[in-house]
């Protein structure tokens, strides 16, 4: 195992295209946690003499401002972490959640399986936008409905992996083994079944994190998803849009940051696939 | 004296797809304690399937019937969690691939320490200190480098060590190697079987050897079951199975065995014909098609597991004199 991770560091290492991606993640969170503390400017503060002004390296506001006067850096930097922050915590559930169902139901099988993985696609044929909507409209908007929708779609796909993984070793010596030497079917998943199935998981969890990112983009540009004062970069995107014709740079600003967002995340996630893509022996 | 593990007229059928294959016809036996007992057999006989029940580690379309009781505890009518109470510690077993059977993630140390920490309530502590005993004791050598490794960067023949050690944390009343050197070098298998007769000179537990192998079994065993076709055909004391055979096919089997000093043949002897297929049903005796000995009498009646001399049994109606 340890030589195993090893190996996967050192072909990770001589991918250019994902040591770049991850420098460029490390600096964007970088930049969207403490960037803040080093800004002149405040998220929220508003600058009557500077209201939607280009971009200009002399002024306070490097990256112009959104037609109310608040920095577009400012806001991007924020508006990024919470996009980073809904981007980890609903795929860290989907994960949690996706392994354990997945696990429990690819290796005790039959019908418990059958039952499980029925549900899994009754949850997958709902059209998931009406379904958020419908939502909304219940329940009012808030951000806990919008991680609750998200990690409600994300947790399916997670799911169905791991339970094709533990399907595959269920019938392997080692588990049998276990079995022989008096382990219980809870000690077998937790000890046996998931640890052995996490790498092709690792790699599809990192390219859950850009897609979760988009989804609450695109939830957030279509208003369902965080609020004003609040910002996130779908919400930015959105403003920025109605603004296209007479100040682009308040759409390529955030749209911007979110297209290398995405773009690291997606190029980190296929050089860690094939990096860890090797025959375990 | 109270046997180890008892067997009572065990069944193992298989239902499949409306078709009923019969791996195991009522099989009984006794293991006493501290007894070391080969079962032969070729594939197919049934002679893993026999322990695997006798483990509760049947797959779930197989249909038991009879009895299976280890000690006090009686195996087949066993809930899962009082399965798991003797498994691993008291009755234990050693699996023929030893590439295979260890979890890949997890180091050797913790592997052995485990089955004390899950089955005494050790600490992990305690447990690391007799996985490093352990270790010495199945002459693994540079046991304290061993133990933080992984199963991946140790030899077939040291893996297969582990496993022998894992199975004897406990130390178990029974312990049931099934072909425990099929996978390995033949030089090495030599090393495993000296291992596995010192360890049960030690331990005193009780060994059931599994193997299509004579010549592995006829080392280490007091006593050899002979299986053919989900029965037993020939039980004796190993020695005088050597030096006589009752069954024909246990003189066949015998025959097969190349000699090293003997004369050089052109090719080696081996018994003709097939094993009956799984499925097949036969009226008279399984081997009567493959027997050099049969009569009319054997494909029409089956031959019981009658007492010969000297507390040795055969099935057969025209046994070879003793």
């Amino acid at each position: 195992m340890r030589a195993l991770a090893g190996d996967a560091a050192r072909r990770l290492q001589s991918n250019p295209g994902a040591v770049c991606a991850l420098a460029a993640i490390l600096c964007m969170v970088a930049l969207a946690l403490i960037g803040p503390w080093f800004s002149p400017n405040g998220s929220e503060a508003l600058d009557w003499s500077h209201v939607a002004s280009s971009p200009a390296l002399q002024s306070a506001h490097w990256f112009g401002t959104d037609r109310l006067g608040r920095d577009l850096f400012a806001r991007t930097l924020e508006g990024a972490r919470v996009s980073m922050a809904v981007g980890l915590v609903a795929s860290a559930v989907s994960l949690g959640f996706g392994i354990g169902y997945g696990a429990i139901a690819g290796y005790i099988g039959g019908r418990t399986d059958q039952l499980m993985m029925r549900i899994i696609e009754i949850l997958s044929g709902l059209p998931l936008i009406f379904f958020v909507i419908f939502l909304t409209v219940i329940f009012g908007r808030s951000e806990y409905l919008l991680f609750l929708s998200i990690g409600a779609v994300g947790w399916l796909t997670m799911a169905r992996i791991v339970r094709g993984q533990a399907l595959s070793i269920r019938h392997r010596e080692f588990i049998e083994a276990a079995i022989a030497s008096g382990a219980g079917t809870a000690r077998i998943i937790a000890r046996h079944v998931i640890p052995n199935v996490i790498g092709p998981v690792i790699v599809y969890a990192t390219l859950t994190v850009p897609q979760i990112i988009m989804f609450e983009s695109f939830l957030s540009f279509l208003g369902l998803g965080i609020q004003e004062p609040h910002a996130s970069l779908g919400t930015l995107i959105a403003e920025g849009a109605g603004e296209m014709e007479a100040a682009p740079w308040i759409l390529l600003v955030p749209g911007g940051f979110l297209a290398l967002l995405l773009l690291s995340l997606n190029l980190f996630g296929d050089g860690l696939r094939d990096a860890l893509d090797v025959k375990e022996g | 004296m109270v046997p180890a593990l008892r067997i009572e007229d065990l069944s193992v059928e298989f239902r499949q797809r409306g078709a009923r294959i019969c791996a195991v016809r009522q099989v009984s036996m006794d293991v006493a304690p501290g007894e070391c007992v080969g079962i032969v057999g070729e594939s197919g006989s049934g002679k893993t399937q026999v322990f695997m029940a006798a483990m509760g580690l049947n797959a779930a379309q197989a249909a038991l019937e009879g009895r299976v009781r280890f000690e006090d505890a009686d195996i087949l009518g066993a809930s899962p969690s009082e399965l798991n109470r003797v498994r691993g510690s008291k009755l234990t077993m050693i699996f023929q691939d030893p590439m295979t059977s260890l979890t890949p993630h997890l180091k050797i140390g913790v592997q052995l320490a485990e089955v004390l920490v899950c089955h005494a309530g050790k600490s992990w502590s305690e447990g690391r200190a007799a996985a490093r005993r352990m270790l010495e004791r199945v002459r693994v050598p540079d046991a304290a480098r061993r133990l933080t490794q992984y199963p991946h960067e140790l030899s077939g023949g040291l893996r297969q060590r582990v496993m022998i050690g894992i199975s004897l944390m406990c130390e178990p009343t029974l312990v049931v190697a099934d072909e425990p050197t099929t996978a390995l070098d033949v030089t090495v298998q030599a090393q495993i079987i000296d291992l596995l007769r010192s360890l049960r000179a030690e331990a005193g537990m009780a060994l059931v050897l599994i193997s299509h192998d004579l010549a592995v079994v006829a080392g280490l065993a007091d006593r050899i079951l002979v299986m053919y076709a989900g029965r037993i055909v020939e039980s004796s004391g190993a020695g005088a199975l050597f030096a006589r055979a009752l069954h024909p096919y246990t003189a066949e089997l015998l025959s097969c065995i190349p000699s090293i000093s003997g004369p050089r043949l052109a090719r080696l002897p081996t018994l003709t014909g097939q094993p009956p297929q799984p499925g097949e049903a036969f009226a008279g005796c399984a081997f009567a098609p493959r027997c050099p000995r049969a009569a009319a009498r054997c494909r029409t009646e089956r031959p019981l597991l009658q007492d010969v001399s000297g507390a040795r049994q055969v099935a057969c109606h025209f046994p070879l004199s003793a």
